[in-house]
């Protein structure tokens, strides 16, 4: 079964009395534990759809099931549980919390979000420190850490509670070339290992390659998909 | 829970400037109050003391209507021997009171046998008088405060005034209640130092004496002088003094009575009552700043937050446990301000202790101010600081956990 299944999914915001389409009729699947992204110019409708498939916004129309859940139907809170339960989240400019360390931005939504026990909360977040290669810097503040150092610590954060889908929006648009390469390969191995499904938004090339799939947006329409190798 | 706290405490450190000023502002509502309400309260204390241990007693009885013409000193509205035997009979009996004085007040002249002059006088049995206003004992500088029979103690003011000193014979004159004049001779045994209050330039006699001047053949009083074991009790016991009498009213025992507390008879209760709603409005506005500052920091700190919130949300975090961090945010702001409020106002209590800061209080002087470190006072100021942190968090945090994570997001 896939994981995520959209049909004809539309997203309309009004400004004033313009209605303006950020993402029209989308059909598509994405499968369990792959790798894929959303590519395509600025207001093409990238993070619009990412935030649909987050379950941050709800579809004007048509319908989406990410992990056998109508997002469409879901309220406040159960968007809420079901964003914790299911999905992880990298974004654009790392967004960890500056006032808890490295460790405890990692251990943040086993605590508070998912409520599990103090010795499953220490193993799992020091097991996925060690996984993206910051295990010795879990002491650390986000204000004494690299970009590329940062932006490990949220794919740790992302992956902690084990969801089937992680959503990076724009990851390695704040790093370097050598941190955004090591920021992709990190969340590859990731994927490999845990079976974690990840989507991307992105305009950087070097995602792009990493892709096994690859779709292509304009002005809020799905205009193409690309399959490893070709998408590159 | 302790994880919000610490996640609280840490965003309080991060901006560590902003929670230290307006800490400082709650701390200085929070010493305000506190030092205040403590000066305040042992001035009040101390002034009621001085009137009701000099002079007053805590509460009176009297026959109705006697504290209305109480400036004529009427003989007329007396309590009998019958209704003071029923009075005193409950007050044995009452675990309230302390001690209680009978007195006969009256007017005469007063002579030194050069001028004449007017005098206002107590009847009194000394033993009972010295328990129930222990002060008067003080009060009578020179002469060392004995009152046997055929004695006077002058008020200082017109011993003064009459050049009248312990040890001399002067007499005094007073009309009785049938119109004739009697006279007395009566030996200067103490000089008394006027009061602030009612009955404060009075001068006494014993009993025994004033009902010979006043040609009486049986012990009537104008009224009792009662002394509690605890002012606190006042109106406990004051209103259990008045259901007995009513009782023995009722029985027919006492034709008529009433019962004021020092209150109602001492102009200085309404200064009391000044005082009270000072400190009321001092603590009014103290919540006002409270209120201010808290909500005042809580909303900048959501603002500048705002991709924060936006980012757990996202996670998942459900929308009370982000108003709970915004909440423990507050309270601890609060009590900071709680924290450094209450020890700085110790401190300065204690200074105030040990400077020991005088006044003069009408004629009285060199009245020391020793305020308390009153823990429940600290106790209920701190409560109130700690809710009205806590509501002045409400809208903000309400505002952050009802935040779309999308826009959040989506801010610069």
């Amino acid at each position: 079964m896939s994981l995520i299944v959209a049909n004809s999914l539309t997203k309309t915001y009004r400004k004033g009395s313009v209605a303006v389409d950020a993402v029209k009729d989308a059909t598509f699947i994405i499968e369990r534990a792959s790798f894929v992204t959303f590519v395509g110019p600025s207001g093409s409708g990238k993070s619009t759809l990412l935030n649909l498939i987050g379950a941050l916004d709800h579809p004007t129309s048509g319908s989406l099931l990410v992990a056998g859940t109508d997002i469409g139907t879901l309220d406040r809170r159960a968007a809420a549980v079901f964003r914790g339960r299911t999905i992880g989240f990298i974004f654009q400019e790392f967004n960890l919390i500056p006032v808890l360390t490295a460790y405890e931005n990692v251990e943040y939504p086993l605590l508070l979000v998912q409520h599990a026990a103090a010795a499953e909360r220490r193993q799992r977040a020091l097991a996925l420190l060690d996984a993206v290669g910051i295990g010795d810097q879990r002491d650390r503040y986000p204000d004494e850490l690299s970009g590329g150092q940062k932006q490990r610590i949220a794919v740790a954060r992302a992956l902690v509670t084990s969801p089937q889908l992680v959503l990076a929006d724009e990851p390695t648009a704040n790093l370097d070339h050598a941190n955004a390469a090591l920021v992709m390969r990190t969340m590859r191995q990731m994927r490999d290992t845990l079976g974690t499904t990840f989507v991307f938004s992105t305009h950087d090339p070097r995602v792009v390659a990493e892709a096994e799939v690859v779709f292509r947006l304009e002005d809020g329409r799905l205009v193409d998909r690309q399959t490893s190798g070709a998408a590159a | 829970m302790t994880k919000l706290i610490k996640i609280a405490v840490r965003n309080l450190a991060r901006y560590r400037r902003r929670t230290l000023l307006t800490a400082s502002l709650i701390a200085i509502g929070v010493i305000a109050v506190v030092v205040f309400g403590a000066a305040a309260g042992a001035f009040k204390g101390l002034m009621v003391g001085q009137i009701t241990d000099s002079m007053l007693g805590h509460l009176q009885i009297h026959q109705r209507g006697y504290v209305a013409s109480i400036d004529n000193l009427p003989l007329t509205r007396t309590l009998l021997p019958s209704e003071v035997a029923a009075i005193e009979q409950d007050l044995r009996g009452d675990p309230d009171v302390e001690a209680y004085s009978r007195r006969l007040k009256f007017g005469g002249m007063f002579s030194n046998y050069i001028e004449t002059t007017a005098i206002r006088l107590n009847g009194v049995y000394p033993d009972e008088e010295f328990r129930t206003v222990p002060l008067l004992a003080s009060r009578i500088g020179a002469g060392g405060g004995s009152l046997e029979r055929g004695q006077i103690v002058v008020p200082d003011l017109l011993a003064n005034g009459m050049k009248v000193t312990v040890g001399d014979t002067v007499v005094v004159i007073a009309t009785n209640r049938d119109g004739s004049v009697n006279a007395a001779q009566l030996v200067v045994s103490g000089i008394v130092e006027g009061v602030t209050g009612p009955g404060g330039r009075d001068g006494y006699v014993h009993i025994e004496d004033a009902l010979s001047l006043l040609r009486m053949d049986t012990v009537e009083i104008s009224e009792i002088a009662i002394r509690l074991r605890s002012v606190d009790r006042l109106h406990t016991a004051t209103n259990r003094i008045r259901t007995g009498l009513e009782e023995a009213q009722a029985a027919g025992n006492i034709a008529s009575f009433e019962v004021h507390t020092w209150e109602g008879l001492s102009p200085f209760y309404n200064v009391v009552v000044l005082m009270d709603v000072l400190v009321i409005s001092a603590t009014a506005g103290l919540v006002a700043i409270v209120l201010i500052s808290v909500m005042n920091v809580m909303l900048m700190s959501v603002y500048e937050r705002v991709k924060e919130i936006g980012t757990i949300a996202a996670m998942g975090t459900m929308p009370r446990t982000i108003l709970s961090m915004f909440v423990i945010e507050g309270a601890a702001l609060g009590a900071l301000g709680i924290l450094i409020g209450n020890l700085v106002a110790i401190g300065a209590i204690l200074v105030i202790d040990a400077i020991g800061p005088t006044f003069s209080f009408g004629r009285q002087t060199g009245l020391v101010l020793s305020p308390d470190i009153d823990a429940g006072r600290m106790l209920v100021v701190s409560a109130i600081v700690a809710v009205v942190a806590i509501l002045g968090t409400v809208q903000p945090a309400f505002k952050a956990s009802r935040m779309d994570p999308v826009e959040a997001l989506r801010h610069a």
